[in-house]
């Protein structure tokens, strides 16, 4: 009796979570942190397994099942909610058995569940620090989120600004149009020549991706050297490219560079040894042939100048004159999709 | 400069003094409407230049500020989380003394790049205590006699502090605690998740 006084006190003072069963599994001696999880319905004097669910070992069926071995791990789940988990292991001592518990995982909830604090844990216990660690590293990859969610917004930001297509390095949509809208309101005469490649689509589809992007660096690449530094070269979308040419309104020297445009593209591009074969059509307008016309106008007759070109058979270059057919997506270069591929 | 420490000054700085003292004292520190990320790492320089900026608007003391820091660090809504992190440290203003030897190791297994000074507290009877502060963070102690003070209050504890001047290039605090349940203290929920 004595001893057993003893085993109760000690395992009080550092077990707060133990219980002392007999060898029927009746409750003797509950530990203060494991009776406040129950507060009205103190433990002593019922059955262990009618408080608690077996959940581990599965095969036990009554508390001397658990007692054939010096020690078992447990694990448990209260029958009535919360239906917190516990771990812990079963010991046999003479006349019974001592079970030590412990919320593992569970933590979380428990602290939540039972308004526990620092004294209802062992000292040896590591739930406050793990607490601790928990919330800390909570706190912190908020701030990681936030800080990505920032990075991410400038990211998307800077995109949308930028002027440059990322592919070949020319100017984007976007930079064109910025080109285009200083052109309003008078100033020097320009051209704006459309340029889109023929063939593209068969090498994308036969060659791949891979193959097709190659093909559009290789373009661009013939589109600066045969332009002069001043004027502005863009890719407009997909295998679209616009130029403007500035102070140059001059329909032969137009007409070479076109051709020379159409050539070079002509000439054999292999990637990774597999020729990319395609060519170009080109529509042409002046602003010289169009006073007035607002640049935006001019990129639609540029486009059906194109579009015309296109019909005429492709690898071929078309300037603008009044009364060519309207392209049903004229002026929308880089939207179209019912030109002939 | 690890961006928690930045983004304290900032945090400080701001919720204190408002929006437009900061932008003043960001410009006079050379580094224009920057804003410090708490997750970044940022020039030491910087650092200094800022709380130089800040002492010199506010026209006080570099410890008066830092003091003053300490204390926002742990009593300001807006850094709650801190005072709960702190408060994990012990059930008592005692307990809470001690875990500091521990409190750069705690805060590395959280950030592992946040290098804290090392503390030690020593005890010297009769509820004197002194803390040695080392050199990583100058004028680290000062920001410790914020926060001591304002855990004091929390843990409803009544204390006399001094900063003690530097033993080398460690700062040292005395301790004196004059009564352990001096007030009520704030509540501290072990389940109550700040922020």
């Amino acid at each position: 009796m004595n001893d057993a006084n003893t085993l109760a006190d000690l395992l009080t003072r550092i077990c707060p979570m133990h219980l002392i069963l007999d060898c029927d599994g009746v409750i003797g001696h509950t530990g203060s942190t494991l009776q406040k999880l129950r507060p009205d319905a103190p433990m002593k004097g019922r059955n262990f397994l009618d408080i608690f669910e077996l959940i581990r070992p599965r095969r036990a069926q009554c508390v001397s099942d658990l007692l054939e071995g010096p020690g078992v791990k447990l694990k448990v789940a209260f029958r009535d909610a919360p239906h917190t988990t516990l771990k812990g292991e079963i010991a046999r001592i003479p006349g019974g058995a001592v079970v030590a518990l412990s919320f593992g995982i569970s933590l979380l909830d428990a602290v939540r569940d039972y308004d526990l604090t620092s004294a209802d844990f062992a000292v040896t216990d590591l739930a406050i620090e793990l607490l601790y660690l928990v919330e800390a590293k909570s706190l912190v990859e908020e701030a990681s989120r936030q800080l990505n969610l920032r990075l991410q917004a400038a990211r998307i930001s800077a995109e949308e600004q930028a002027f440059t297509d990322t592919l070949t390095g020319l100017k984007n949509r976007r930079a064109l149009d910025h080109v285009l809208a200083r052109k309003s309101g008078g100033g020097m005469p320009y051209t704006v020549v459309h340029l889109d490649l023929d063939f593209f689509k068969q090498v994308n589809d036969t060659l791949g991706h891979a193959a097709g992007d190659y093909v559009l660096q290789e373009v661009a690449r013939i589109l600066v050297e045969e332009t002069r530094r001043e004027d502005t070269v863009a890719r407009a979308g997909g295998d679209e490219f616009v130029i403007v040419f500035d102070n140059l309104t001059d329909r032969p020297r137009l007409q070479r560079i076109a051709t020379r445009l159409i050539r070079r593209m002509e000439e054999p591009m292999h990637y990774q040894g597999r020729k990319c074969a395609i060519s170009a059509s080109i529509g042409i307008a002046l602003s010289a042939e169009a006073p007035g016309c607002a640049p935006a106008e001019l990129l639609r007759h540029a486009d059906q100048a194109l579009y015309a070109a296109k019909r005429g058979g492709r690898a071929t270059l078309r300037f603008y004159t009044p009364g060519l057919p309207e392209h049903e997506q004229a002026g929308q270069p880089g939207r179209r999709n019912a030109a002939p591929g | 400069m690890h961006g928690l420490v930045n983004r304290a000054i900032q945090s400080f700085a701001i919720n204190t003094y408002g929006q437009e003292r900061w932008q003043a004292v960001t410009e006079a520190a050379g580094l224009d409407g920057v804003t410090f990320e708490a997750m970044l790492i940022y020039d030491d320089a910087l650092t200094d230049a800022v709380l130089g900026a800040l002492c010199n608007q506010l026209g006080r003391a570099r410890e008066e500020v830092l003091e003053d820091l300490g204390t926002y660090l742990v009593s300001h809504p807006e850094v709650e989380a801190l005072r709960r992190l702190l408060r994990f440290g012990g059930d008592t203003y005692v307990d809470f003394l001690h875990s500091l030897d521990d409190l750069p190791d705690r805060a590395r297994l959280a950030v592992s790049d946040l290098m804290l000074p090392a503390m030690e507290l020593r005890e010297a009877g009769a509820g004197r205590f002194s803390l040695t502060c080392g050199p990583e963070l100058p004028g680290f102690g000062w920001v410790m006699m914020g926060i001591l003070r304002t855990m004091a209050d929390d843990y409803g504890a009544l204390v006399m502090l001094e900063h003690d001047g530097n033993r080398g290039n460690h700062e040292v605090i005395a301790i004196t605690l004059v009564e352990s349940a001096f007030a009520k203290g704030r509540d501290f929920d072990l389940g109550a998740r700040a922020g």
